[in-house]
């Protein structure tokens, strides 16, 4: 699929490159996830409170897993709102 | 024995001392049944995202334990015969923490970020544009689905933008 974007811009355009985002709780400057860290949550649920995506947040398949979990129970103990209306 | 974290949130009408009170309760529950309370923690009164039984604040107090599972379910026992007691959680977690949790060192780097005012404004304008870029996204693939039946150059030419525009927001 990237393959294809990538042969189809620089047919037509200007050689096109996009950097790879990597998942933000790997690695060596790894976040720890933590259902008590609001702040960091923040940063993976919409304005509308809903979680975002990991093709969009880059997080890893793993991550995501232990990611929702944290945003769950966030908003169980009221941190995070369920929604925003 | 096994180490847990349980956070729970009183009524928002009772005093500090009083929340503070409720959470001695609790530990001598766990102490009574051959646990040991390692740290308490008052976050303090906070806002809470929505209304839990009519409140709209609580008091927020967490307990790292580490405690027998039979010392875990007496407590959460009492804490449900218990009005004062809103909601609470209990976690197993691997490891206690020792240092204070990111709740209360949060509070004191957002006191140091009220002076710096544009650090906080910064990040969030990030973030909204990251979100501004997912609301565009259902619009896209409507075109996409379009354009095989119109024109099919339109396909690849949307796609690098669409990319382009992300790159530049990250």
């Amino acid at each position: 699929m990237t393959i294809q974007v990538v042969s189809k811009s620089a047919g037509t355009r200007r050689p096109f490159f996009r950097r790879r985002k990597s998942c933000p709780f790997s690695g060596p400057k790894a976040i720890k996830i933590d259902y008590k860290d609001v702040r960091t949550l923040q940063r993976f649920i919409s304005e509308r409170g809903k979680m975002v995506p990991s093709r969009i947040t880059a997080v890893s398949t793993k991550k995501q897993r232990e990611l929702s979990k944290a945003i769950k129970r966030a908003r169980f103990l009221a941190l995070i709102p369920y929604l925003v209306q | 024995m096994a180490f847990y974290e349980c956070v729970f949130i009183a009524r928002q009408d009772i005093s500090a001392t009083q929340a503070e009170a409720l959470a001695d309760q609790f530990s001598g529950v766990i102490e009574e049944n051959g646990g040991q309370v390692g740290k308490k923690e008052m976050w303090g009164l906070r806002n809470m995202a929505y209304r839990i039984k009519k409140n709209r604040k609580g008091h927020y107090i967490l307990l790292n334990l580490d405690a027998p599972a039979a010392a875990v379910h007496e407590m959460e026992r009492t804490m449900r015969l218990n009005e004062d007691v809103l909601r609470y959680l209990t976690v197993r977690v691997p490891e206690l923490e020792t240092e204070p949790s990111v709740v209360l060192q949060s509070r004191h780097s957002r006191d140091d970020r009220g002076g710096r005012g544009g650090d906080r404004g910064g990040p969030r304008g990030g973030f909204r544009g990251d979100r501004e870029d997912r609301e565009s996204r259902p619009p896209r693939e409507r075109r996409e689905a379009s354009a095989p039946a119109s024109a099919p150059a339109s396909a690849p030419a949307s796609t690098p933008q669409d990319s382009d525009s992300k790159e530049s927001e990250a």
